[in-house]
């Protein structure tokens, strides 16, 4: 094709607005995220929560199992805590609970993330048989009870933590293959997306490049909250003595210490508002990031 | 005036501080005579329709009247009490909406909605009540009236929903009307009963109807008066005759320079070019709601079309909404999978027969540009992305396509900067534009543009249709043009396909169509084009 540079198109006399950069985006995001106060509050306990967790163990000499002073002692004594039926002491035992309700809620959430995205796209995308099919199998998943589900695949593997992540993601990702199918089915019709068909581009780029990029910011919102429902089936799992006996985990705790509610109710209470606080925290969170990516539900 | 019976008087709309203007309506004064319709013409964005909200009281929460007066027969309603406003609305100034369907609330009936409003004002009985409605069902030309009645909205047609729409409007016999692009969304020979309906409405009744438009046919069909906005602001009114054939303001001459004229534009077509396009046979079926095994409705939307372009020739697809010519033209670019026929691109390729690997190398030479300018483009991307994405799919390296995106910025009249930018940062004109050169980027022979000027201003779709038809004769295309609008398609194409119910009924040179359409189809369409009496006084700016 012969383009000529300077040749006479039609002139145009529509108002232009004004460039706008990358970076002036993160901004606009980040105050549309700052303006929801409560998503803010969220966002430093989890921050706090995090460090914790990543530096926590490393100020403590001894290990959560080990014992280190008299059992039940009070807290605010010599242990800011108090030490468990055992003479462990609490705080540390909170500090690699932390670290275990992360990592778990994160990978969990990760592969359910992965999977969903994989099924609900496919399905999504390509409509008709494979679609039912995909949706069949996802409805199948969902309408066994979560929690029997996820004690039942523990049960049969024997509590470890790659067993926990896996019974956490296998009755967590339905809800994420519905939420990106629908969107994919949303877009799959937008005139871009044919747009992009009729370049002949491949499914895998239609995919990849151009519709997931689209529904990333639902994908984020829905995975932050999946985080929240992964910490708590794992405090759920442990509490029931399903999960590694060798990695200390808030659930653990709350379960160890209920026969001696009377006696030392803290040591139940302790971990248990962990665990409210860090899930109240990622909600609140999830909440702001929905504020800031989907800012057109909100508005008007 | 003395006769007025609204009078808007310096009336002021503040819009909130995000907008991009202060005022949506701006010292505006207007007045609506007892037995008149007067429209009120402009773009979108001129405040027309937030002007007509303010009259009903009916402003989008974030916009606020801050001064000025609206006088119904002396009372002014921006200091109405809001229980005064109740009782006025409907009884004596009613609203007609763009969207029936949406007006409608769809889960009561026709007659249930009609009724409410005589429930609510008057105090007739339930018979007397029913019989009102009966006689005004039959007055808006609703045949079948009694078993209206029961219906639900969803279960009429667009034009039956817009005829009760004014039944409810009229019920209370109020003294204004108010019309906001009441035939927008239907097609044009539905709005050519429509329109006649409020013309005889107004005659019989004499109230006074403030009609909101865009288009100037419809202006030249039923204006008495006519009053032009641009920005908030009254750049010009006065009767039709005078607007129409001798408007003084610039922006007023503007936009009539832009309406397409309806005579066929010749252009010299060369007499022995090659077919670069043929499609013989092509069928394509939907079903829709079988399931296990069960076969549901199904609709023929493509039934046995043939058709051939010339090399550079423009191919019109008239039709009115659900003919199927969208259907048609995602099927000759196989977005759509037709199930029997061929479509055959330059000598010997069948897209039909094409595996979807093959057909990946084969779909260059076909290239669309599409209705909507904002949803046609991916918001996730840059322009420049967008466009140099399709060459390099096709193994041109990425500094070339990149210099070539910028080569078609400028072809399309959009500066090489917007390169950098992302979709949402241009007006809907220049997204077109856009989309123009992104289809232009794989060196096509063939350009399928589906109704690519529908949904922008007429000025703006001046100059997209200016810049297609440029662009077709400098780069030597062919081109495949969808489009409702018979205005449009008389300016752009040589021969024009009309289609009706999934068949080409019509199919020949344009200007043998529009002397002497020999379908009944055909010319029924011509007979419903607005304002198709009114020559603009101006040449068209077409090329």
């Amino acid at each position: 094709m012969n383009v000529d540079a300077n040749s006479a198109a039609a002139p145009v006399t529509e108002p232009r607005q004004p460039a706008r950069a990358w970076h002036s985006h993160a901004a606009e995001l980040w105050q549309r995220f700052a303006r929801n106060r409560a998503a803010l509050a969220g966002l430093v306990v989890l921050v706090t929560i995090v460090i914790v967790a990543l530096v926590g163990p490393a100020l403590f000499a001894q290990g959560p199992f080990e014992l280190a002073g008299p059992p039940f002692a009070q807290p605010f004594g010599q242990f800011p805590l108090g030490t468990d039926m055992l003479g462990r002491n609490e705080l540390v035992g909170i500090v690699y609970g932390a670290r275990t309700s992360l990592m778990i809620g994160l990978v969990a959430t990760l592969f359910a993330t992965l999977l969903g995205v994989l099924l609900g796209g496919v399905a999504g995308y390509y409509g008709g048989v494979v679609d039912e099919m995909l949706m069949r199998l996802t409805e199948m998943f969902q309408t066994i009870p979560s929690f029997l589900f996820a004690i039942l695949v523990v049960a049969i593997l024997s509590p470890s933590i790659g067993s926990v992540i896996l019974a956490i993601s296998v009755v967590s990702w339905p809800p994420m293959a519905r939420l990106v199918r629908g969107e994919f089915r949303a877009l799959r019709n937008r005139e871009f997306v044919e747009a992009c068909i009729s370049m002949g581009m491949s499914d895998a780029r239609v995919i990849v490049r151009h519709i997931l990029p689209n529904c990333v910011s639902s994908i984020i919102v829905t995975g932050s909250l999946l985080v929240a429902t992964a910490i708590l089936t794992e405090s759920a799992l442990s509490f029931l003595g399903l999960s590694d006996p060798n990695v200390m985990s808030w659930g653990f705790m709350v379960g160890a210490a209920r026969d001696f509610l009377q006696r030392a109710w803290w040591l139940c209470a302790i971990p248990g508002v962990a665990i409210l606080v860090t899930v109240l925290a990622i909600n609140l969170v999830g909440d702001g990031l929905n504020d800031a990516l989907n800012p057109r539900l909100r508005r008007l | 005036m003395s006769d007025a019976i609204l009078d808007i008087r310096n009336l002021t709309v503040e819009l909130p501080p995000w907008a991009d203007r202060p005022q949506a309506v701006s010292d505006t004064s207007l007045t609506l005579a007892r037995d008149e319709i007067l429209c009120v013409v402009g773009e979108s964005g001129s405040g027309k329709s937030v002007m007509a909200r303010a009259v009903m009281g009916l402003l989008p929460e974030h916009l606020r009247a801050s001064g000025g007066a609206i006088l119904l027969e002396g009372e002014d309603l921006l200091r109405a009490t809001p229980s005064r406003l109740r009782e006025v609305r409907g009884s004596r100034v009613s609203m007609i909406f763009q969207e029936p369907m949406t007006a409608l609330n769809p889960v009561k009936t026709i007659g249930a909605q009609i009724d409410e409003m005589l429930e609510l004002h008057t105090k007739l009985s339930r018979r007397e009540r029913t019989e009102r409605i009966v006689a005004m069902l039959k007055s808006v030309r609703l045949s079948d009236a009694q078993r209206l009645l029961g219906a639900y909205p969803h279960q009429l047609s667009g034009g039956q929903r817009q005829r009760a729409m004014i039944a409810m409007a009229l019920i209370l016999e109020p003294a204004v009307v108010i019309a906001d692009e009441p035939t927008t969304a239907l097609d044009v020979t539905t709005q050519s009963g429509i329109l006649a309906l409020f013309r005889d409405i107004q005659r019989a009744r004499h109230i006074g109807v403030l009609f909101i438009t865009h288009d100037f046919g419809v202006v030249a069909e039923i204006a008495d008066r006519v009053a032009v906005m641009q920005h908030g602001r009254l750049v010009e009114s006065g009767t039709a005759e005078q607007i129409l054939n001798a408007p003084k303001h610039a922006y007023t001459q503007s936009l009539i320079a832009a309406v397409p004229s309806l005579a066929p534009r010749e252009r010299r077509m060369k007499k022995d070019a090659r077919v670069v396009l043929s499609v013989a046979g092509l069928e394509k079926t939907y079903h829709a709601g079988g399931a296990f095994g069960r076969s549901g409705r199904t609709v023929r939307a493509v039934k046995s079309v043939d058709l051939s372009i010339r090399h550079g020739e423009t191919l019109g697809l008239v039709g009115e909404s659900g003919s199927g010519k969208s259907t048609l033209a995602r099927c000759i670019v196989r977005l759509v999978d037709a199930e029997r026929g061929s479509v055959v691109v330059g000598d010997d390729v069948d897209l039909m027969t094409l595996s979807r690997g093959a057909l990946r190398a084969h779909r260059r030479h076909i290239q669309m540009v599409f209705q909507d300018p904002y949803g046609s483009l991916d918001p996730r991307c840059t322009v420049g992305r967008l466009i140099a994405e399709g060459p390099i799919v096709h193994g041109v390296s990425e500094s070339e396509a990149v210099s070539r995106a910028h080569a078609l910025l400028e072809l399309v009249g959009l500066e090489r900067r917007a390169a950098d930018r992302f979709p949402h940062e241009f007006s809907g004109g220049q997204r077109q534009r856009i989309g123009i050169a992104r289809a232009l980027a794989l060196e096509p022979s063939i350009l399928v543009a589906d109704e690519p000027v529908s949904a922008l201003d007429v000025s703006v779709q001046a100059q997209v249709l200016r810049l297609l038809a440029d662009i077709r004769d400098r780069l030597d295309l062919t081109m495949l043009f969808i489009t409702h609008d018979l205005r449009v398609a008389a300016q752009v194409c040589d021969t024009i396909a009309v289609m009706h119910d999934g068949e080409i009924v019509e199919y020949g040179p344009t200007s043998r169509i529009y002397a002497e359409p020999r379908h009944a189809y055909t010319q029924s369409l011509l007979a419903a084009v607005p304002g198709r009496h009114w020559a603009p006084p101006f040449t068209p700016a077409l090329v």
